[in-house]
């Protein structure tokens, strides 16, 4: 049997007096998958969590969360939601917090008090756990936010910008947390504009500007390191250079300038040894990585999608 | 558990741990003792004296008058300070939670948006029962114990005034679903201060017989039925002499009919309603 797309819209829009927050939104997200949702402030990405959420009623369009139509309410028991900028019921210490979740997700009184401890324990509060929510700090805040979006152990959970208001110690810990939500086979819907963040945990991105996807990205790509390499070499003829085809593709030469993109780093001496067999002299190997951020500037440009 | 009892307890709870419970405890701890001292003074004080030569009997009425008076002004403040808990109570919440974000995280779990309304709604209606009870059971126990008076239809009386708070709060939980705490407030008083005007114009047109001002008055108690609820409270728990001598300040001449409450308890559910149907529609 083959799953549901955790997440699918088909031209979702949402418009705010004449304003289109989220232009025309399609996307399909499989389940298990950890998606990166990209773009510049004001680029739609909240809207769009929050009517994917049930928070706010589309213009138009359609969506389904794991297979069911946006705003079921028993699906919503198999979601995890961790708001930006959230705040809490702060007069509540962090386990009565959670029990209060929990119950609202109608979970047994058993298996919440058991998750209520061990998320306790997974985000580091534990020690802090009879304490009331209004003494945390803002990192404290992030992580008890994180702990109440996993409590029904979600087969989807949405992250809007779960690293903001952390420490490096915190960021470390929400990227770990991530990488085991994976490996579980949960799906992660992760806003957040911290590139970075996004490189080292995401399977795939969607770059969005103005409400609209205009790139979709398998970051496996980035990461199994296809290398793009730019040369100065002299005594080269063209074909000589389209000889490197079995190493190397987008192959371009102009004069002494030749740039390519090899499939992976452990290609270049070989790249070399050709040249240089061929007669060719090389004075300069540059790799180059393409970062997620010059990609991101690439595709939405450096004004942000203003 | 339902979570409409789940969110009327956390209500309840948040009522306690931000002290207001604890805010009104006390002050109403201060109303009853001021009110009591006051009662005790009144009482003691040689009004006797007004009926000289008078019997046995004279005496009795005479105190039991006084009583009444003093119950039903009593009674009056504590109405007042029910319905302020009750703007109070009813403004801040949806208005405040929206504004704050910590509705997100409620309405996005598996429940309804009636829930998170009828859950607040029963927490409040909670809390404004036990303060009423505090207030006017200490009033009339103060009297009680002081005098040895009690009011007639004691316990209708006393429902009425309940319903009279549930009503301003149910308004204000209707006016916090859509606008900000401040401008609810703002509303709520607006509408009731209109409501008492409206009840002394109708009063005082009873009194003068002028049909047309009491038809403003009803016309007002349209609009917001809450002191009608009161008056009618009034009418119930008065002494039977002073329903026949007519007009006092804290009593009622022109009386609300049962027309009026069910209308009242209509305007209620309806209100309710109206609040469920204006938050499941809001983007939050």
């Amino acid at each position: 049997m083959s799953l549901a797309p955790a997440v699918e819209t088909n031209e979702l829009r949402k418009v705010f007096g004449d304003n289109a927050a989220v232009k025309s939104l399609t996307l399909q997200i499989q389940q298990g998958e950890v998606f990166g949702f990209l773009g510049p402030n004001g680029a739609g990405k909240t809207t769009s969590i929050k009517m994917l959420v049930g928070l706010i009623t589309p213009t138009s369009g359609k969506a389904a969360l794991l297979g069911a139509p946006i705003g079921n309410r028993s699906t919503r028991a198999r979601i995890g939601f961790l708001p930006e900028h959230f705040r809490f019921q702060d007069w509540l210490t962090a386990r009565e917090f959670l029990t209060l979740h929990g119950q609202l997700f109608g979970m047994e009184r058993q298996r919440l008090q058991a998750q209520v401890d061990e998320l306790l324990e997974r985000v580091g509060l534990s020690d802090f756990r009879d304490k009331a929510i209004v003494t945390y700090s803002k990192g404290m805040l992030q992580r008890i936010g994180l702990a109440q979006a996993l409590l029904n152990q979600p087969a989807l959970v949405f992250l809007d910008e779960p690293t903001s208001g952390l420490d490096p110690v915190g960021r470390i810990l929400v990227r770990d947390i991530i990488r085991e939500l994976r490996t579980q086979g949960t799906c992660v819907f992760l806003n957040s504009h911290l590139l970075s963040e996004i490189e080292v945990t995401c399977d795939r991105v969607a770059f969005i500007s103005h409400g609209e996807v205009i790139r979709l990205l398998e970051l496996a790509s980035l990461d199994t390191g296809q290398v793009t390499v730019s040369l100065r070499v002299s005594g080269l003829s063209q074909e000589t250079a389209a000889g490197l085809s079995p190493w190397a593709e987008a192959i371009h030469l102009e004069g002494n300038h030749l740039t390519l993109t090899a499939r992976n780093e452990e290609t270049l001496p070989e790249i070399n040894r050709y040249l240089v067999t061929h007669g060719a002299a090389v004075y300069e190997i540059a790799p180059k990585h393409v970062s997620l951020e010059e990609l991101f500037i690439e595709t939405v440009g450096k004004d942000g999608g203003l | 558990m339902s979570p409409i009892f789940v969110l009327a307890r956390m209500t309840f709870v948040q009522a306690v741990r931000r002290r207001i419970v604890l805010t009104g405890l006390l002050l109403g701890i201060c109303f009853l003792i001021v009110f009591s001292i006051g009662f005790h003074m009144i009482n003691t004080g040689n009004i006797a004296s007004l009926a000289p030569g008078g019997g046995k009997g004279i005496q009795h009425i005479i105190d039991a008058e006084k009583s009444s008076g003093l119950f039903l002004a009593g009674l009056y403040a504590v109405t007042f300070l029910g319905i302020a808990m009750a703007a109070l109570l009813g403004a801040d919440t949806l208005a405040g939670e929206i504004n704050s974000g910590t509705i997100q995280v409620i309405v996005t779990k598996p429940i309804r948006r009636s829930d998170v309304v009828f859950g607040k709604w029963l927490g409040f209606a909670g809390l404004l029962g036990l303060y009423l009870l505090l207030l006017a059971g200490g009033t009339t126990l103060s009297i009680l114990v002081q005098s040895g008076y009690v009011a007639p239809h004691l316990f209708a009386g006393l429902g009425l005034i309940y319903m009279e708070s549930l009503l301003i709060m149910t308004v204000a939980m209707a006016c916090s679903s859509r606008f900000s705490a401040l401008a609810t407030g703002g509303i709520v008083f607006g509408l009731y201060g209109l409501a008492f005007i409206g009840g002394w114009i109708e009063q005082i047109g009873a009194v003068l017989n002028s049909p047309t001002a009491v038809q403003v008055g009803i016309l007002t108690s349209l609009i917001i039925p809450s002191e009608s609820l009161w008056r009618r409270a009034a009418f119930e728990m008065q002494s039977p002499l002073s329903g026949l001598l007519g007009i006092s300040p804290f009593g009622a001449t022109s009386v609300p009919s049962l027309f009026m409450l069910a209308y009242a308890m209509l305007y209620l559910l309806a209100v309710l309603a109206l609040t469920v149907r204006v938050f499941q529609k809001r983007d939050l």
